[in-house]
């Protein structure tokens, strides 16, 4: 065992770049959950952007065409979940259940040609002059773009909801639909354009685990992302700057635990590769989880 | 006469199954506050969500001062200068006031011009509100009061009221009174809905009144009387419950300084609730919803568990008891929300008989449910509580608000309870359904039950009730016998306006 080996920069930098991932699916839910929609199909999701990023960028060869075709998949994935609970009424913890079923067999299906095959490279993005502060440099200021788009999106969803009438309308439309409803403002639209959001993030986050942190594409590689910004987004009461915190705390032990691995402690590997889930678990239970959206969950009918 | 503000031709719309509005027509002038009256189910909702671009008529017009007005949605609606404050309010708890008021506008000002906009509405109709703070922290009437300011602030013509009074004070009843004579002075029309007939004939100038669906008559409430109107609206006429004079039998329930944290962020507390309600007895408990009824419900039912010598029945402590214990040693409840909590909406009404009488009735036996005494005891509390359905194997959603009420108040009755805890009995229910479940619960106390009955409705309260207690935050006052008890007197008990004094209406 040498601990002496793992090194605290890196390993701080390689948290931002685990986190990530995370941190776009649970923006996009968190979206999806204040407007009242419970998208449990966020795993179906990040695997189907995962496949179909993958094989825009390969074919095209372009990474960032890659990613648009993710955030395209990843959207339209969430609209058959978003037809079916917002215009046919289906229960939406079951909806969002097959969806992960759907979308993880669909990504095998995808994805079939594409085993072994590499992705096209993306480059870090060396901010100018900020990356050259000792310490911080490399822990902030050296990493992909999509590490910085993700971290925009967040601040870009908390002006919306904060600062904006659109996000007002969001907001009440998952606090009291049937009140919204009586003010006039259209609770489906609302939320699919909300569940198509998170659908496109979903995809983002997807696409960035094949693209840039594996980066290739193999079956089942979100291997339980999905769930985790699930749960981010209730561990963040549904704020999304608290997601921020969360994401990078799961982020954070997911890379000391594969650094712990590398130093060959003397823990069992199983042990050390549940200790993300578990530190999840017990921040959840000990945090009280703040309130949820009043209609969270809830099936909308207009005619009453 | 002058040239009428609304005037409505010919309206009909029609549900599957059922017609909501048949032919209706009315107008109403400018600065008039015109009442609409009918039973539940007579379509006045339909009606106002009609003029509100909620619903579109299948046939018939409406005009706005002359002009074709035929709103697609509420925002053309409010537009066209029409405002609704809704009977259910359309608030959302999370948000705050000066938000919930910008989601009620189509042109909103800026968030800071907001707070000065409320602050002059609120001065000038004498109804302060702070626009910072989050609804669901907000008393029933200051919820109401977001509602109105939020339509006054867009200067409407026309002011849609759906049930406006019956969460409010009698003293908050008043402050309201004032603030829609005042617009109505200013020329702003009222279309004002109510079941309490008293403040109709007190407020407006004119009312029409629907029964199923149909005009059937229009009136001066100022010269028809309550009485006469509420026979219009029914189509019958009316009995008035009958009390025959009781003994004072011995203390069958006794709170002892009953008292329960809030069970959940937006409940009460209960404080020290002290009670003796006697055999024989009807105690009527008023106050303002959300000042601890619930709560009071659930520990008397058994939902919510105290310590064991807070709450006796017949001198057992029972507070640690569950709700089926409870039901054994005869202490039965019915709760205010009667779809959902007194009765599972999906379930027939022989399961839903089953689900409160099973064990004073006998219907299961080593863990077997004997379904034909279920089935049988279903069609006697049909039969004797005159509840309209087609057999007791219909589930209770189909029921209507009045027949399930007399069907759940029934079936807590004929089970013969020692002592019946009632919260809001006849809420929503029309006034012959309401008649004859208050004569069921005199009848009950006249056979040696003690029975509590907690309601909103003042006039009930007093109708039904031998003693009365006001529920304040969580504190119950000391008991007053109820004959002789003034309006004024109750609203003091209750704690009069919250807040009101603050704000005087300018002149």
């Amino acid at each position: 065992m040498d601990l002496s080996s793992i090194n605290p920069i890196l390993l701080l930098a390689s948290l931002m770049v685990a986190a990530t991932p995370i941190l776009l699916a649970a923006i996009g839910e968190l979206v999806a959950e204040r407007a009242g929609v419970l998208n449990l199909g966020v795993e179906g999701m990040m695997i189907t952007g995962a496949v179909v990023g993958f094989i825009v960028a390969v074919n095209t060869g372009s990474p960032w065409l890659g990613f648009a075709g993710a955030a395209v998949g990843g959207a339209a994935l969430s609209l058959v979940f978003g037809v079916l609970t917002q215009y046919l009424l289906s229960n939406q913890v079951a909806t969002g259940l097959a969806l992960t079923l759907f979308g993880l067999g669909l990504s095998a299906l995808l994805g079939q040609g594409y085993i072994g095959v590499k992705a096209p490279s993306f480059p870090d993005l060396d901010v100018p002059l900020l990356s050259d502060i000792p310490v911080i440099g490399p822990i902030v200021f050296r990493h992909d773009p999509m590490v910085y788009l993700g971290l925009f999106i967040v601040l870009g969803v908390w002006l919306f909801l904060n600062r904006s009438r659109a996000g007002l309308i969001l907001r009440a439309v998952g606090e009291n639909h049937d009140a919204a409803h009586a003010l006039g403002y259209s609770v489906r639209r609302t939320r699919m354009l909300a569940i198509a959001f998170g659908g496109a993030c979903a995809g983002l986050g997807g696409a960035y685990l094949s693209l840039v942190r594996v980066p290739q594409w193999t079956e089942g590689m979100t291997a339980g992302a999905g769930w985790i910004a699930l749960a981010i987004v209730v561990f963040a009461s549904w704020r999304p700057g608290r997601l921020v915190l969360g994401a990078y705390l799961f982020g954070g032990v997911t890379v000391l635990q594969l650094n712990l691995q590398a130093a060959g402690v003397a823990i069992p590997v199983e042990y050390l590769s549940m200790t993300p889930y578990l530190a999840t678990i017990a921040v959840l239970v000990i945090m009280s989880a703040g309130r949820s959206p009043g209609s969270l969950g809830k099936i909308f009918h207009a005619a009453r | 006469m002058t040239e009428p503000l609304l005037s409505l031709t010919g309206l009909t719309k029609a549900y599957p199954g059922v017609v909501a509005n048949r032919d209706v027509s009315f107008d109403i002038a400018p600065g008039e506050i015109h009442a609409l009256l009918g039973e539940n189910g007579a379509g006045k909702s339909t009606l106002v969500k009609t003029i509100y671009g909620l619903v579109k008529p299948d046939s018939g017009t409406m005009t706005m001062n002359g002009a074709a007005f035929a709103p697609s949605d509420p925002a053309e609606a409010r537009r066209a200068g029409v405002a609704m404050v809704f009977q259910h309010f359309s608030l959302f708890d999370a948000l705050t006031v000066a938000e919930n008021i910008v989601l009620g506008m189509d042109d909103p000002p800026s968030p800071r011009a907001i707070a000065s906009e409320v602050a002059r509405v609120s001065e000038l109709y004498g109804l302060p509100l702070d626009p910072a703070r989050i609804v669901g922290d907000l008393s029933a009437g200051e919820r109401q009061r977001v509602e109105i300011v939020r339509c006054l602030l867009q200067d409407p013509k026309l002011l849609i009221m759906d049930e406006p009074t019956s969460v409010l004070t009698p003293q908050e009843v008043k402050i309201l009174f004032t603030t829609l004579r005042k617009l109505s002075a200013e020329g702003t029309a009222i279309l004002y809905i109510s079941h309490k007939l008293g403040e109709i004939e007190a407020l407006c100038e004119a009312a029409t009144v629907l029964r199923l669906g149909e005009v059937v008559a229009t009136c001066d409430p100022r010269r028809t009387g309550p009485r006469e109107m509420a026979e219009l609206m029914v189509g019958q006429v009316l009995q008035s419950p009958v009390r025959a004079s009781r003994p004072e039998g011995p203390i069958l329930l006794d709170l002892r300084k009953l008292s329960a944290p809030a069970p959940h962020r937006f409940g009460t507390p209960l404080r020290d609730v002290t009670l003796q309600v006697r055999a024989g007895e009807v105690l009527g408990i008023g106050g303002v919803a959300g000042n601890g009824q619930d709560e009071l419900v659930a520990a008397l039912s058994g939902e919510m568990p105290v310590d064991a010598e807070m709450i006796r029945l017949d001198g057992t402590p029972i507070g640690r008891a569950g709700v089926n214990a409870r039901r054994d040693l005869g202490l039965l409840c019915g709760p205010e929300e009667r779809l959902g909590h007194a009765a599972a909406p999906d379930m027939t009404l022989t399961e839903n008989a089953a689900l409160t009488a099973t064990t004073r009735k006998g219907m299961a036996r080593r863990g077997f449910m004997r379904w034909p005494q279920a089935r049988a005891f279903a069609e006697e509390v049909i039969a004797s509580f005159d509840v309209r359905t087609p057999g007791p194997g219909n589930t209770a959603r189909s029921l209507s608000g009045g027949n399930l009420q007399k069907f759940v108040i029934g079936r807590e009755i004929l089970q013969e309870p020692r002592v019946l805890v009632v919260n809001q009995p006849t809420w929503g229910v029309d006034a012959a359904a309401a008649a004859a479940i208050r004569q069921a619960l005199l009848s009950l106390a006249d056979d040696g039950a003690a029975i509590v009955v907690i309601s909103q409705d003042l006039d009930e309260l007093m109708e039904v009730s031998d003693r009365f207690c006001a529920l304040v935050e969580g504190r119950l006052s000391a008991s007053r016998p109820a004959r002789g008890l003034s309006v004024h007197d109750v609203g003091l008990m209750l704690g009069g306006a919250h807040d009101m004094e603050v704000a005087h209406v300018a002149e």
